[in-house]
């Protein structure tokens, strides 16, 4: 190889490195931001976080919500950050924060979903609370709180975690 | 009860006789294409066993009850008075038994820890050893996450995902599907017992026996468009998965209507039912009817008015699949 072949090939081998880097620093900035979305434990009160908060891209989507990642492919999901929490030691609960291209996503999903046994609350743009979920959407984000158990609580306590995710949520 | 009602055998005479006519007739070549293009002869059976109190007073399933539960479903699937020896019909010492359970639901909408404790206890009753007993899905965590506990090697019943043992390198195909297989089917098991769960799913209409085939392979996310028609019924053609595929025991205990596959406990009820069938085809029939039921209770569309019937159903079903019987006439629900 001559001279001039060997420093254009160092050349992009360069460029290759620093576009790595910058996409490498911009994930583990998007990572921080979603976590702190995420109340720590007893942040809320009762709630703690059981478990380390997990993303998927939304090339990976199917991986964790497999049969329904289309309808988020086709309303834009850009990915989803979740986290396990326990209330009290007594009841567990998912958080799945899924990170929309727009609002206009967030609302289309929120909206694909038919409102049995959900009550509209406020709470964000839009918000939909059962006795052992709630489902709210905020400018780009769409969140999602299951818990696994039924009690005389849990319902208060789902709504408490909510609005502690929701004053945290950024707009971009 | 027999297996073949008295309608059926009047069935089966009918058609011996215009077998014969056919035959008189026209000779061998017509009474294959009349065979051929006739059902077949006797009813595909599904049984549904309900416990309103499955889970007592709680809200978790009660262990003890579950096995009962399971023992009635399958006594009313053989028509045996025996737990064992209805097992025996199934498996025998010596047999590799792969129990694919369904976990993508996560906690709330899997298959429950305690049916496939009861599956591994009639199993090891029927002669099966703890470590030819392999309960597997597609990914350990996500098994861990729902309440199994992972294991692998020693004589212990061995539980675990394909991403301990990774997906053959080699890629089958059948018709619409291409695919590389978890070494767990092809390696670890001659004996599948499809253990999956009831539910609502997004894409396809609903998700029961056949889509949780989806979970044998590396690429399920390839398969959704057109509501996973034909992708399912293709996949399920597989030898490798249709020559050992026993019996589907539907875990039925939760199930769910709307906005599956994952759980979402406002579109999910307390069912406390097994459903079992040898027929996958036939369970699943039978699966998206309770589904639909539930759906009309609930005042919701019907997955056709919501555009999305589960048609693989259908095609799972054709003559260019015979996987098993979707005609309802054809299938002999029993409920116990």
């Amino acid at each position: 190889m001559t001279s001039v072949g060997a420093a254009k090939v160092r050349g992009m081998l360069l460029v290759m490195v620093a576009v790595a880097l910058i996409l490498n620093v911009s994930c583990k900035r998007q990572s921080r931001t979603e976590a702190s979305f995420f109340p720590a434990s007893n942040e809320v009160a009762g709630w703690a976080m059981a478990g380390d908060m997990r993303t998927f891209e939304a090339a990976d989507l199917w991986k964790y919500i497999d049969g329904d990642a289309e309808r988020y492919l086709k309303a834009g999901v850009q990915r989803v950050s979740t986290a396990d929490y326990k209330f009290q030691n007594k009841v567990d609960a998912t958080v799945d924060i899924y990170i929309m291209a727009s609002a206009e996503g967030a609302e289309k999903i929120f909206q694909s979903e038919p409102a049995v046994n959900g009550k509209p609350i406020q709470l964000g743009d839009g918000a939909r609370l059962s006795s052992q979920s709630l489902v709210f959407r905020k400018a780009a984000y769409l969140v999602q709180i299951v818990a696994f158990e039924e009690s005389a609580e849990t319902q208060q306590a789902l709504l408490q975690l909510g609005r502690g995710i929701e004053s945290r949520l950024v707009s971009r | 009860m027999s297996a073949i009602s008295s309608s059926n055998r009047r069935d089966f005479l009918k058609k011996c006789l215009t077998g014969a006519a056919v035959l008189g007739a026209g000779g061998r070549m017509e009474l294959l294409r009349a065979a051929e293009q006739e059902a077949p002869l006797t009813k595909s059976k599904v049984v549904i066993a309900r416990d309103p109190m499955l889970r007592g007073t709680g809200a978790t399933v009660d262990s003890h009850r579950m096995l009962t539960l399971l023992d009635r479903s399958l006594q009313a699937l053989f028509d045996r008075d025996n737990p064992t020896e209805t097992w025996k019909k199934l498996v025998r010492p010596g047999d590799t038994v792969g129990l694919k359970v369904n976990t993508l639901g996560g906690r709330g909408l899997s298959s429950n820890v305690q049916l496939v404790e009861a599956i591994c206890e009639r199993l090891q009753e029927a002669g099966i050893k703890a470590s030819d007993i392999v309960v597997w899905d597609r990914d350990s965590d996500e098994m861990e996450h729902v309440g199994f506990h992972v294991s692998t090697g020693g004589n212990r019943m061995q539980c675990f995902g394909t991403d301990r043992v990774d997906y053959e390198q080699e890629l089958v195909t059948h018709g619409s599907v291409g695919s590389r297989l978890s070494k767990i089917l092809t390696q670890r098991c001659n004996v599948l017992i499809n253990v999956p769960v009831l539910k609502d799913h997004d894409g396809a209409g609903v998700t029961i026996a056949l889509k949780n085939m989806y979970g044998v392979i590396h690429n399920p996310n390839k398969y959704h468009p057109n509501g996973c028609n034909p992708y399912i019924a293709d996949l399920n053609m597989l030898p490798e998965i249709r020559t050992r595929m026993r019996l589907t025991i539907c875990d039925a205990t939760t199930a769910c209507f709307e906005g599956g596959p994952g759980y979402k406990p406002e579109y999910s009820w307390k069912n406390n039912a097994l459903i079992v069938s040898q027929d996958p085809v036939a369970l699943d029939y039978t699966g998206w009817q309770i589904i639909e039921r539930k759906r009309a209770e609930k005042g919701l569309k019907t997955l056709e008015g919501d555009k999305r019937a589960p048609n693989y159903i259908a095609t799972a079903a054709d003559a260019q699949h015979r996987l098993g019987i979707n005609d309802p006439r054809k299938i002999a629900v029993v409920e116990v």
